[in-house]
């Protein structure tokens, strides 16, 4: 302003456009920040697992910190001594009044100095995860599923017909009237061609022989020439069966877009929350498996003890009931649910049994039967996990169905470390398999 | 605070409509330029002097990217950038928060950052705001001038980016990550607040830090020499203290002293320390700052549009925007979050140029030296040799007080209820006006806590006094900071609040994890 010293120095001035430059610069200190609460992330995604349905697991999620942990401190004033704050506004007051001291403890609000800016509020600091990062998170101490990815496409054999151009062989559904009747129409004029340069000059001929005014012998002989050549033409067929046409159709391999995913599970006394957790999160693992393969996964869910029922995700997981076991209920259910809804060769149906393996002595020796000659020749797939450690004679029974079935597979999860690990080896491409 | 409502009064104004700018609502980077060499002439008709300037125009993804890295262009990773970011991208997001206009750096030139979304009247705004009164402000008042050097802040970010990615790589993100949460808990304690820092380039710095590794180790080897001293002066030496002074830039200390410290985690200390440095002036002139870039985005627009320069429509949202910005919440409304500095400063600078111009009784008594000059002149002193504290010391008029109905609450622990100690009457200006200066300074805003010995002979444990004004006691971050003391000094660390008696009231003492 008034002191010029520097102001000889034009204001030189330039216009930078950044907007297509740098992007996203905060990404990095992101990452740092992910990474830095890296175990409380992965917590919240372990519990938004357990809470969440299995149909929307593949969302993003927030996730909660305390605000105590992700706080940065510095040296601050508490509330205590005594302190003098300028506030505008004043209404009523005059010196000297006295005024309530406002609840929580904050001294006289909180003024311009900002003295407490950490002291206010113990809010957690809330944010979000994409989707993405949820299932890196989510599959993070499980390693990516990747190399399962392209295992099960090969055996999922689903054709799609499509158009391929017209041949001349078919069943008469498929015939093409126009395409036919314009091949007869080509072959009749290719036929008659030289028959009717044959008429045209006859004609012509007739016609001279008129005007020449010849005698009638010869015009007769001629008008018999014009009549034999006519009759010749139409004695050409209309349509040959060598004219028609079918159209053509080529059977093609297509990727499926349809699956089925049959969870069954043991809801007997003996299975408890920490059992059905393990068996739940077996459970979204292989949803989410299906779901990247097919376009649409549908889920059912079917809970047995004695006898078994369809029930909704929720009750699936959360109802609880006790008493006996009884396998073959459940799986006689199944088998009634696919050939009453799920017949269609568009449908890839799997199965996902979980159970503590104790079921009713006579009744593992059925649930085998059951596999072998009603479902497994059904299903692309069969996957038993039991909860639980002991051998029990379901596991024996099971055992036997594994060995004569190459998409049947079993294994034993005890600890939420295995499901992945077991996950993986129940979906290991193997030689027979292929 | 809308006494200048005179200079909207369309009365008396020939309208020049030959020199009105172009007017459409969407800007262009033509426009931009046309705008900015006009507010540019009417600025420099007031005479105001400032860095060249370069504009930026960027996305508001690029304006959040910026609001996270404290508004620099670069900057070395940290994980509370990225909590910051993701904090202000989720309140913008869900409408929250607007974002702001602009963002402008203290650097030569002096960058601007202008968001595309802006319409052409707000990037006029901007501009003016921006280009031209923070500029001139960095340039022209004497904390920017004395501690901060604005040609070569940005060559420094660069290098101290590059340095900390280095560590990064040598020592791994974790200890890295380590010094750096340490020092930012001290960054407020930093700073030095009477002497001035050397400028340096950044390929000095680079040269320097070198020798300075090599020549700071063997210092801190002499400091923490442990040969036994000759028995005779044993007792001399007790009674010596260190730190013969105590200091107040706890970080420089550390950086100078800490025993166990590598040369990487000493210069990453200092790197910390000359950021908080540059940051230093913007905290304390923050009414200022933005009262004077308010005040002369005002002044120029209006000018403008008394030329006839900008059309009536532009003129509104202007001012529309002008008003959000100076809106000052009355202590009773639900959202008055303390007082606002755009608005408090806006109306001392507005208050200065009256009392020049039309000086009442009251100004020529509490302002002899100010009533009646040259307002231009006047204006530019102010903004040039004060800081919050001192400029409201030296400024708050009793009009003023009046103006924005303030009052002063005490709040004395001792009391079981608050008492208005001062308002806006003769008997209570003086007091106002110290008061809300008071508020406005640094030293009190902050707890004072100092360096106060270190046990060299002994157990090399450090102690920092807090040294309570008003008896004010710390509150419980205190011991997180302590412990971060702790991490960098190596051994125990004490912190005692003390009262004027020299009583410790409160007191915290960390002995970190030898693992040296």
């Amino acid at each position: 302003m008034s002191n010029n010293s520097g102001g000889e120095r034009s204001m030189l001035h330039q216009v930078i456009d950044r907007r297509l430059s740098g992007k996203n610069k905060s990404i990095g200190n992101r990452e740092r920040f992910l990474r830095r609460y890296k175990e409380q992330i992965k917590e919240a995604v372990r519990k938004a697992v357990g809470d969440r349905s299995i149909r929307d697991i593949e969302e993003g999620a927030d996730i909660t910190l305390p605000k105590r942990d992700v706080s940065e401190p510095t040296f601050g004033h508490a509330p205590g001594g005594s302190r003098e704050l300028v506030h505008p506004g004043n209404q009523e007051y005059i010196r000297g009044d006295r005024i309530q001291r406002p609840q929580g403890g904050g001294g006289g609000g909180s003024g311009g100095s900002g003295a407490s800016q950490d002291g206010q509020g113990e809010d957690d600091f809330v944010f979000r995860i994409s989707r993405e990062e949820f299932m890196n998170y989510f599959f993070d101490d499980l390693a990516l599923p990747r190399m399962i990815r392209t295992q099960l496409l090969a055996d999922v054999p689903e054709w799609k017909y499509r158009r391929a151009g017209y041949v001349s062989e078919g069943s008469p559904s498929a015939l093409h009237i126009v395409r036919s009747m314009r091949t007869g129409l080509a072959r009749r004029i290719a036929m008659g061609g030289d028959t009717r340069i044959e008429l045209r000059r006859a004609i012509e001929q007739l016609k001279e022989a008129e005007e020449r005014g010849d005698p009638e012998k010869d015009l007769a002989l001629l008008r018999e020439a014009v009549a034999e050549l006519r009759t010749r033409l139409k004695r050409v067929p209309w349509l040959d069966p060598f004219d028609l046409r079918y159209r053509n159709r080529v059977r093609e391999p297509m990727p499926t877009s349809k699956a089925v995913m049959f969870c069954l599970m043991d809801v007997s006394g003996s299975m408890d929350e920490s059992r059905k957790d393990l068996a739940k999160r077996f459970f979204i693992l292989l949803y989410l498996f299906l779901s990247r393969h097919y376009e649409k996964t549908e889920v059912v869910f079917i809970r047995h003890h004695t006898q078994a029922a369809e029930v909704t995700e929720d009750e699936f997981f959360h109802a609880t009931e006790s008493g006996g076991t009884v396998v073959s209920s459940a799986l006689t259910l199944m088998n009634d649910i696919i050939r009453a809804r799920y017949m269609g060769s568009e449908w890839n149906i799997y199965g996902a049994q979980a159970s503590d393996g104790d079921n009713w002595q006579q009744d593992s020796s059925k649930c085998r039967e059951l596999l072998d000659h009603k479902i497994l020749p059904l299903v692309r797939y069969y996957a038993y996990v039991q909860v639980a450690d002991e051998d029990q004679n379901l596991w024996e029974e099971y055992t036997r169905v594994r060995d004569a079935n190459s998409h049947f597979a079993m294994q034993k999860i005890v600890t939420p470390s295995q499901i992945f690990p077991v996950f993986r080896d129940l979906f290991k491409k193997t030689p027979q398999a292929a | 605070m809308m006494e200048e409502a005179e200079l909207l009064t369309p009365s008396d104004r020939k309208k020049d409509e030959s020199r009105r700018l172009p007017c459409p609502s969407d800007w262009n980077f033509e426009l931009l330029e046309t705008y900015f060499q006009a507010i540019r002439r009417t600025a420099e008709s007031f005479g105001l002097d400032t860095y060249p300037a370069q504009l930026e125009l960027i996305s508001s993804e690029q304006m959040l990217d910026a609001y996270a890295s404290v508004g620099m262009p670069v900057n070395y990773r940290h994980w509370s950038y990225g909590k910051h970011f993701i904090q202000s991208e989720k309140s913008y997001r869900r409408g929250h928060m607007g974002l702001a206009y602009e963002i402008v750096i203290n650097s030569d030139p002096c960058i601007a950052y202008l968001m595309e979304e802006n319409t052409m009247p707000m990037q006029a705004l901007v501009m003016a705001h921006a280009c031209f009164g923070h500029n001139s402000f960095f340039k022209g008042n004497y904390l920017f001038r004395m501690w901060t050097d604005a040609s070569s802040i940005i060559d420094y970010l660069v290098y101290a980016k590059s340095f900390v990615s280095e560590c990064e790589e040598r020592h791994g993100i974790d200890a890295v990550e380590q010094v750096l949460d340490a020092c930012h808990a001290l960054m407020n304690y930093g700073v030095d607040r009477y002497r001035r820092p050397q400028k340096i380039s950044m390929v000095e710095e680079e040269n320097r830090r070198k020798e300075r590794e090599a020549y700071l180790q063997q210092q801190v080897n002499d400091l923490w020499r442990t040969l036994p001293a000759k028995a005779g002066k044993q007792a001399e030496k007790k009674t010596r203290r260190f730190p013969e002074e105590p200091q107040e830039n706890i970080l420089y200390f550390i950086e100078k002293n800490a025993p166990l410290l590598e040369p990487w985690q000493r210069e990453i200390v200092r790197i910390v320390r000359k950021i908080a440095q540059y940051f230093y002036p913007q905290r304390q002139t923050q009414v200022m700052n933005e009262g004077w870039a308010t005040f002369w985005h005002y002044t120029l627009l209006n000018t403008m549009y008394d030329q006839g320069m900008l059309s009536d429509g532009y003129m509104m949202e202007i001012l529309s925007s002008h008003t959000n910005v100076v809106f000052q919440p009355p202590v009773t409304h639900p959202a008055y979050s303390g007082i606002n500095p755009y608005a408090l400063g806006f109306a001392m600078f507005t208050d200065i140029k009256r009392i020049c111009q039309n000086p009442t009784d009251e100004d020529r008594e509490w302002f002899p030296e100010l009533a009646g000059t040259d307002w231009i002149k006047s204006l530019d002193y102010a903004m040039r040799h004060f800081k919050d504290e001192s400029f409201i010391g030296q400024y708050l008029s009793p009009k003023m007080m009046r103006d924005f109905r303030m009052f002063a609450v005490l709040d004395d622990a001792a009391q079981s209820e608050l008492e208005v100690s001062a308002i806006h009457d003769d008997q209570g200006y003086r007091r106002l006006r110290e008061s809300l200066s008071r508020q406005h300074d640094l030293g009190w805003r902050e707890p004072n806590i100092q360096v106060w010995n270190v046990n060299a002979r002994g157990d090399r444990s450090l102690t920092l006094r807090h040294i309570r004004h008003s008896d004010r006691p710390l509150d419980n971050g205190a011991e997180e900071v302590v412990k971060h003391v702790a991490r960098l000094w190596g051994f125990r660390v004490r912190l005692e609040s003390v009262d004027t008696h020299d009583r410790v009231m409160q007191h915290w003492e960390v002995t970190p994890p030898q693992h040296h």
